[in-house]
Order: structure tokens, then C-alpha cells, then sequence
């Protein structure tokens, strides 16, 4: 450790301003920042910091997506083999869904910090923590069998045109990872949609035991088969088709007690979103003129990508409401939409993505009213004072 | 009727070094400096040259735009140098004691003085820095008419001095004498605002003269901008003044004794301290008789004040003028291996990320280290869970940044300053210099509003 900082000491008049490498200074910085912490000290305002950073804030994150990226795995193979009609034991299911996931991570992350490392240099920024967890979430909302290539364009397209260009982390308007989804949703459906993407190897169609389907409780549910339907239990654990990293609600509220007990994902969001379900989904159970409406309104919360919506997408700082009223506003928003554009509409199934995507063009107005009311409060107290002056 | 507040949010930094109740009365300091840059905003013209036979009260500088504010020198001697910086900006005038001179500005009972004979009083003496206002949270400007003036009574940053102890060591009709001198700068109130958790002691509870409301809760419950803005709100072309209580106590003995003598029990604090504990001494002293044998070695950090607020001066630098404390703390110029990976529980942060968390009472060996590099705003009601106040932290600092002085004015600038923020300073993950765009910021206001 300290032979490698001596080293990284060594290399680093290289790579700063005059050096040989002066064009990689930002990967550099990256890179050293990543291993060692650096020795910057404050020099004026607060003496002493917090020792937390963004490179803490994301790793809580990550480590907060584990459960579903494990169980993610094993349900990958576990549904694989399912459909080939073996029965596998434990880790052989979770190798082999390990196997296939880890190809859509790399590609992920090297596409993804490829070009941030290439934007930050381009400005002359320190690169930016943000992609870390971006990173991790693209491959956890795709179809296990999405091509690699697909992957590869999505993940440039929402983070050049979703991020960068409106000035990198921190300034985006769309949450990146649901627009790299949504990218590939609109231009690729038939790899989006549909019953066979979800299990590996489906749309190749070998070995495939009859009687196998691989849809998903929601095109079951959009089809009217509620009665094929797995049990609400199944659902909860989450050994179903569907996202890689989204099915088990269980992984999933692990990650949201991560993210609430540090405090680093919003509650109020979390929470603001299941109201939001909760009262559509009755609301639809109220109406109920076709099976979907009938369906119990908490079977919502374990289908699809809602709770993993909930907990990792809608939470998103940087593209949700910003102000602590909004929130609340901007999470039962997402959950209403989510439940109406679900049932209502036929032709997308999944609306939480839609619902959450729309949802971030609205958080600015939702934080400008709840801004404004603050705004009203002061100008208010200050014709008081006024009055009370005159009088 | 007192009034009681009680505050939710805020955090408290929990730090070693913790000042214990004894009182040193070694009063033989040499070297004492009085620094333009305690007063944001000043433009100093300087009264003396190097050379010069000072007395307690003799002006030094004065304001260049308000030349009635003077700033005299707290004992008498003989100017030595004046330190200046870049572009020959003053940094400080120092005079070496001899003598125990000073300047007679006669005894008088305020209570029979006119309003404009106080305030010549204080401004000739010296005295008049020491009477701030909000907004901007600067010197006040003598010709105003403040609607209130607020005393701070009890201070909740970390390792901060016990004002209770401090007056205790002090003649207690100082205290009544300045309160009978506020209330002549005002036609308002004089609030004294106290700790509602512990008592306070008689002797405040029982001052004639003034609104006592009690406020209770974590850090920034002792600011005086959380105060006024639950008491008596600042709205736009208001004025608040404010006085500390040494401050006030130094106005006291100004009437009752004819003497400009700003004396400070100044609480030495922190880890890199041995013995932390009380010395009793004047504004602008030679930190390094102070410290001198009472540090543990090692790359240190001297601190004018407490480690969120307070000013960095070098080991032969000088007590700020408002502050009761100094704090010491390690330097953190290392490089760590990893360091934010680690399990952390070392790591002291006000979000529950480290294993630390689980120690909610340990006291921390913080030290200087960033922590990190600086980044865009990416987490959010963060700083609100520091701010019990009616104000939207992040959206004023962007409207800050953005130097949109309606927006500032509509969320409240005029209601805060720097301190108030210095917690959000503190947890900001992304590291941004909110201090300093805070008194950008205010800057930018007076400039727009004169």
C-alpha cells in the first residue's frame, strides 16, 4: 500500500499539467482518488467534514443493490433451467445466472465510465461518482437475453444524450438508467417485450420443455390469464421471469432498508410511491370492470418492476423532487401513474418506468410550488410587519 | 412570559477536547493583533504607523466608509509592525504591551445618557465593532434604528465555551450596565436568549432589562440568526442588532469604568490540546503564549473559534475579535488507502454510512482532511435535516450561485449568514464551499441594497 502510493507519487507530475500525460489527467485522478482518498484538507469555512462523499454515498447504493443483484442471478438460472425442465440445485442456478449477468455489467460499466472518463477530461472535471451506480442498475431492469451490442448502444445514448449534454452528473433531467431502458423499449421491442425474453436462451428456443412460457405476471395479467398467475408468495420471493433484478420484492426491501436505515435514499419518496399504488390499486379494485382491475391491490406491489421502481429509480436524487413536500407529491404521483398506465393501458405492461420517466419533467414544477409557498410565506409576514408599523 | 422553542433539527459534532471548568489567570501576553479580517466587508485606513505609542483605546484603523467605526488597540504600547498580504490589504496591526495606559472615556450611568452619546461613547472607544447586524451579519451601522437587539446566552457549536462559567468570572453589574446600554440603541426589545436544556444560572435569569425566551435542541439552536428568525423575523429593509455576552460585558465595564478593555475568557479546546481549559485574557492575544506547552506534537491546526465557524490562523497568529475559543485539531493532509470503503469506525459523519453510527455517544479526533473531492450537487434533504429554520437551503444556494438577487431576497437571505449554514458545510457529500457562497451571497445584497 504505501509502495503503491510511492509509485502513484512517482507517475503523478506525468499526468498534471505539462506532463507527458497531461491529456489523461482526469482518468488519473479517477483512478488515484478511487484507491487512496486524498489528502486535500479543507481551507476555509468548516474546518472538519463529514467523512462521507459521493464515492460512499454510491457504494452504499451498490451495496444496497446486492440482494437483487444475487437473487437476480439465481432466478436467471433458475429460470433457465426451468424451461429446459432440470432441476437445479442452488448454486448451479446461481453460476449460471451469475455467468450470464456479469457480461451485461462489464458492458455496462466500460461503455458507461468509458465516456464519462472521456467527458471529464474533455472539461477538465475530476470524474464524477455518479455512473458507479447507474452502472449497476441498466443491467438489473434488462431482459437477460438483451444483446450485448443493444446494451452497448442504450448505455451510450442515455448517458451522451441523457446526461452529458445537459452537463453530467448532477444536471441530468432523466433518470439515466430508465432512459437507457426506455431507449431500447422504443427502438428495439421485440427484445423488450414479449414472453420469451425473459429467460435465457427462450429466444433461441433450444431444449425448451413444452408447457414453459416465460411470461411474466404482467403480459399474464395484460392478456387476462390472472388465473395462470404464480401465488402472491412467489411473486413476494420473487422466483418469476422478468428484469433481472427486479423480480424478488424481498431482495428489494433489503436494499430499501440500506438505503433508509444510512439515509441515503429518500423514504418519503419510497413511501410517497406504495401510497400512490395503494390508492390506485383500490381505486382500480373499486371500478373493477375487467379481471386486472379485480386483482387485489397489493398483488401490484410484488408484479414487475414497481418496488424496484420504487426503491432504486424513483429515489434518484439528482431527477426527483428536490424539496421534502415534494417528495411525498412527486412519489404518490409515480405510484398512481405506475397502477393506471399498468392496467389501463394494453400496450405498455410495465408502467413504472414510463410513470417515473414522466414524473422526472414534472419534479421541477412540483419543487417550484412547494418553493413558491414558501416564497408566499415570507412576502406575507413581511405585509404584516408593514401593517403593523403603519397602525 | 419567556418563551421556549424547541428545535428537532441540527447536529451536534462530537469532538475530544472538551474545555474543562478551570481558569487561568496568566495575563502577561505580549504581543496582541487586531485583524481587519474578523470584519467581513471592512475597507480599513489605517490611524498609526509602525512605531507609535499606543494606549488602551487608541484607534488603530477605521472604517473607510463609516470613518466614525474605530478599532482600538485593547492594551497600550507600542505599534510594532502591520502585517499586510497581497495588494498591501491590511491582515494585522500589532502592538507590543507596556504599561497599563488607557484612554479615559469617562464613567457614566447609561441609564442617564442620551441615545447619541452612547453610541459616540462606543465608537470612539472601540467598543462599537463589537454590536453586529443582521441582515449580512456584519458591524451595525450606527445611524440605523434597529427594531430588536438579541443577546446570544449559551453557544452549542462543538466544544464551545460555557458562557455560564465565563460570567461567573466577572463582576455581575457589567452585564446590567451593558444591558441598560442596548436597550438605549433600540425601541424594541433586548431578547436574551438562554439554553432551555440545564439551567442557566441566577445571575441571567434575573437580568433587568430584557425578553428572556429559552431555545432548546441540537446545534445551530445557539446561533443567533436561528434565534431572531423564531423571535422576530427579518423581513426585507429590517435590521436586527446582536451582541455577544463577553461583548456585552466588555460594553459594562466601558460605562462603569471608563476603560476600553476587551477581555475574553477564552475557552482553549480540542484533541491536540493536553490540559484544555479557560484562560482569562483580551481579544487579538498571541495564540502561542496561550498554547505554549499545552499541545501535543504533530502537524496541527489552529483555529480562531470553533471548528466550524472559526478562522485558521498560523501558531504566532492572534485571538479573533469575537471569539471565545480556540480549538486545535490535526492536520489531515494523508492519503488513505481506500477510505471509503472502510467499515469506518473511526469515521465520524452525520449520516449513518459508517459503522461509527453505532456509537451515538463516543466523542471523535476529527481532523481536517476533505474527505473527498468537489462535486456538483447530487444529494438531496440533506441540508435540511441542519437547518431549523423556515428556509430552503439548496434552492438559496443555487440562487445564490446563480446571483439571482430576486430569488435570494423571495427565500430568505436576509435571514442568514454563513454559520447558519456551516452544518450543511459540514455534511455536504459533494464538498462544496457553502460558507463562502453564503457571504458571496450577502456581499453581493449589500452591494446591490446601499
Amino acid at each position: 500500500m504505501n509502495s503503491l502510493r510511492k509509485k502513484l507519487d512517482k507517475l503523478k507530475p506525468l499526468f498534471s499539467k505539462g506532463g507527458k500525460f497531461a491529456k489523461l489527467q482526469s482518468v488519473f485522478e479517477g483512478f488515484e482518488s478511487f484507491i487512496f482518498v486524498p489528502d486535500k484538507v479543507t481551507f476555509k469555512g468548516s474546518h472538519v467534514r463529514d467523512a462521507t462523499d459521493l464515492k460512499r454515498t454510491m457504494t452504499i447504493v451498490i451495496i444496497a443493490l446486492l440482494p437483487a443483484l444475487l437473487f437476480g442471478s439465481y432466478n436467471t438460472g433458475l429460470q433457465h433451467f426451468k424451461s429446459v425442465g432440470v432441476n437445479p440445485d442452488l448454486f448451479q442456478a446461481f453460476w449460471f445466472g451469475f455467468l450470464k449477468i456479469l457480461p451485461l455489467i462489464i458492458v455496462s460499466y466500460v461503455v458507461g465510465l468509458g465516456i464519462e472518463f472521456i467527458v471529464a477530461q474533455i472539461r477538465g472535471h475530476e470524474i464524477n461518482e455518479g455512473y458507479l451506480v447507474t452502472g449497476l442498475l441498466i443491467p438489473l431492469i434488462m431482459p437477460v437475453d438483451i444483446p450485448l451490442w443493444m446494451l452497448a448502444l442504450a448505455v451510450a445514448f442515455s448517458v451522451i444524450l441523457g446526461k452529458e449534454v445537459f452537463g453530467g452528473t448532477g444536471m441530468n433531467i432523466f433518470n439515466p438508467a430508465l432512459l437507457a431502458r426506455a431507449f431500447l423499449f422504443f427502438s428495439y421491442p421485440a427484445w423488450m417485450t414479449g414472453d420469451k425474453v425473459w429467460t435465457e436462451g427462450l429466444t433461441a428456443g433450444k431444449n425448451i420443455i413444452d408447457g414453459f412460457s416465460g411470461a411474466t405476471p404482467l403480459s399474464l395479467c395484460a392478456a387476462g390469464e390472472i388465473t395462470k398467475l404464480p401465488s402472491f408468495m412467489q411473486m413476494f420471493i420473487g422466483t418469476i421471469p422478468g428484469s433481472v433484478g427486479e423480480t424478488s420484492a424481498l431482495a428489494i426491501l433489503i436494499g430499501a432498508a440500506i438505503l433508509i436505515i444510512t439515509g441515503i435514499g429518500s423514504w418519503k419518496i419510497m413511501a410517497g410511491v406504495f401510497a400512490g399504488g395503494l390508492a390506485m390499486g383500490l381505486l382500480l379494485n373499486a371500478i373493477s370492470v375487467n379481471t386486472f382491475m379485480e386483482l387485489p391491490f397489493y398483488y401490484h406491489f410484488v408484479m414487475g418492476g414497481f418496488a424496484f421502481g420504487a426503491v432504486f429509480m424513483a429515489t434518484d436524487p439528482v431527477t426527483g423532487s428536490q424539496t421534502e413536500k415534494g417528495k411525498w407529491i412527486y412519489g404518490f404521483l409515480i405510484g398512481i401513474l405506475s397502477i393506471l398506465i399498468r392496467v389501463v393501458n394494453p400496450a405498455y405492461p410495465e408502467g413504472v418506468m414510463l410513470a417515473i420517466l414522466l414524473m422526472n419533467i414534472f419534479a421541477p414544477l412540483i419543487d417550484y410550488f412547494v418553493v413558491q409557498s414558501n416564497i408566499k410565506k415570507r412576502l406575507k409576514r413581511a405585509k404584516v410587519a408593514i401593517n403593523n408599523v403603519v397602525k | 412570559m419567556s418563551r421556549s422553542i424547541n428545535l428537532k433539527k441540527g447536529f451536534n459534532i462530537r469532538l475530544e477536547g472538551c474545555a474543562t471548568e478551570i481558569l487561568s489567570e496568566t495575563t502577561d501576553h505580549i504581543l496582541y493583533g487586531v485583524k481587519p479580517i474578523d470584519f467581513p466587508g471592512l475597507i480599513p485606513k489605517l490611524e498609526v504607523r509602525q512605531g507609535d505609542e499606543v494606549l488602551a483605546g487608541t484607534p488603530l484603523f477605521h472604517d473607510k466608509i463609516h470613518p466614525e467605526i474605530k478599532f482600538t488597540s485593547p492594551v497600550s504600547g507600542k505599534v510594532v509592525r502591520i502585517e499586510r498580504g497581497e495588494r498591501r490589504k491590511i491582515l494585522e496591526v500589532v502592538v507590543e504591551r507596556s504599561g497599563n495606559g488607557f484612554v479615559d472615556f469617562g464613567k457614566a450611568d447609561p441609564a442617564k445618557l442620551s441615545s447619541e452619546r452612547i453610541k459616540e461613547v462606543l465608537l470612539n472607544s472601540g467598543a462599537w465593532p463589537a454590536v453586529r447586524q443582521r441582515p449580512y451579519h456584519v458591524i451595525a451601522d450606527p445611524r440605523d434604528n434597529p427594531k430588536s437587539v438579541f443577546i446570544p446566552g449559551f453557544d452549542t457549536a462543538p466544544l464551545a465555551p460555557d458562557f455560564n462559567f465565563i460570567i461567573g468570572n466577572y463582576p455581575s453589574s457589567f452585564l446590567s450596565t451593558g444591558i441598560s446600554v442596548l436597550s438605549k440603541l433600540t425601541n424594541g426589545k433586548v431578547n436574551l436568549i438562554l439554553n432551555g436544556k440545564g439551567s442557566s444560572g441566577r445571575l441571567l435569569e434575573n437580568l433587568p432589562g430584557v425578553e428572556i425566551s429559552y431555545f432548546s435542541g441540537p446545534h445551530p439552536a445557539g446561533n443567533v440568526g436561528v434565534h431572531i428568525h423564531h423571535i422576530d423575523p427579518l423581513n426585507k429593509g429590517e435590521i436586527v442588532w446582536f451582541v455577544n455576552l463577553q461583548d456585552l460585558i466588555m460594553i459594562g465595564r466601558l460605562f462603569e469604568e471608563g476603560v476600553y478593555r476587551p477581555e475574553r475568557i477564552v475557552a482553549l479546546t480540542g484533541s491536540e490540546v493536553i490540559h484544555p481549559q479557560y484562560y482569562r485574557t483580551l481579544s487579538g492575544t498571541a495564540v502561542s503564549s496561550l498554547v505554549a506547552g499545552n499541545l501535543k506534537p504533530g502537524n496541527l491546526r489552529i483555529i480562531s473559534g470553533n471548528v466550524l465557524t472559526g478562522t485558521k490562523i498560523d501558531s504566532n497568529g492572534y485571538l479573533g475579535f469575537y471569539d471565545s475559543q480556540l480549538s486545535v485539531i490535526p492536520e489531515g493532509n494523508y492519503y488513505e488507502f481506500f477510505g471509503w470503503a472502510s467499515p469506518g469506525i473511526d469515521k465520524f459523519s452525520f449520516s449513518h454510512t459508517f459503522l461509527s453510527s453505532l456509537f451515538p455517544e463516543r466523542n471523535f479526533r476529527l481532523d481536517t482532511n476533505l474527505h473527498g473531492g468537489e462535486r456538483a450537487f447530487v444529494v438531496t434533504g440533506q441540508y435540511e435535516k441542519v437547518m431549523p429554520m423556515d428556509i430552503f437551503p439548496m434552492q438559496l444556494l443555487k440562487a445564490i450561485m446563480a446571483e439571482d438577487i430576486d430569488m435570494m431576497e423571495n427565500l430568505g437571505i436576509y435571514e442568514v449568514a454563513e454559520e447558519d449554514f456551516a452544518l450543511c458545510e459540514f455534511i455536504c457529500p459533494s464538498k462544496i464551499e457553502i460558507q463562502s457562497v453564503v457571504r458571496k451571497g450577502l456581499d453581493l445584497m449589500r452591494k446591490e441594497m446601499s
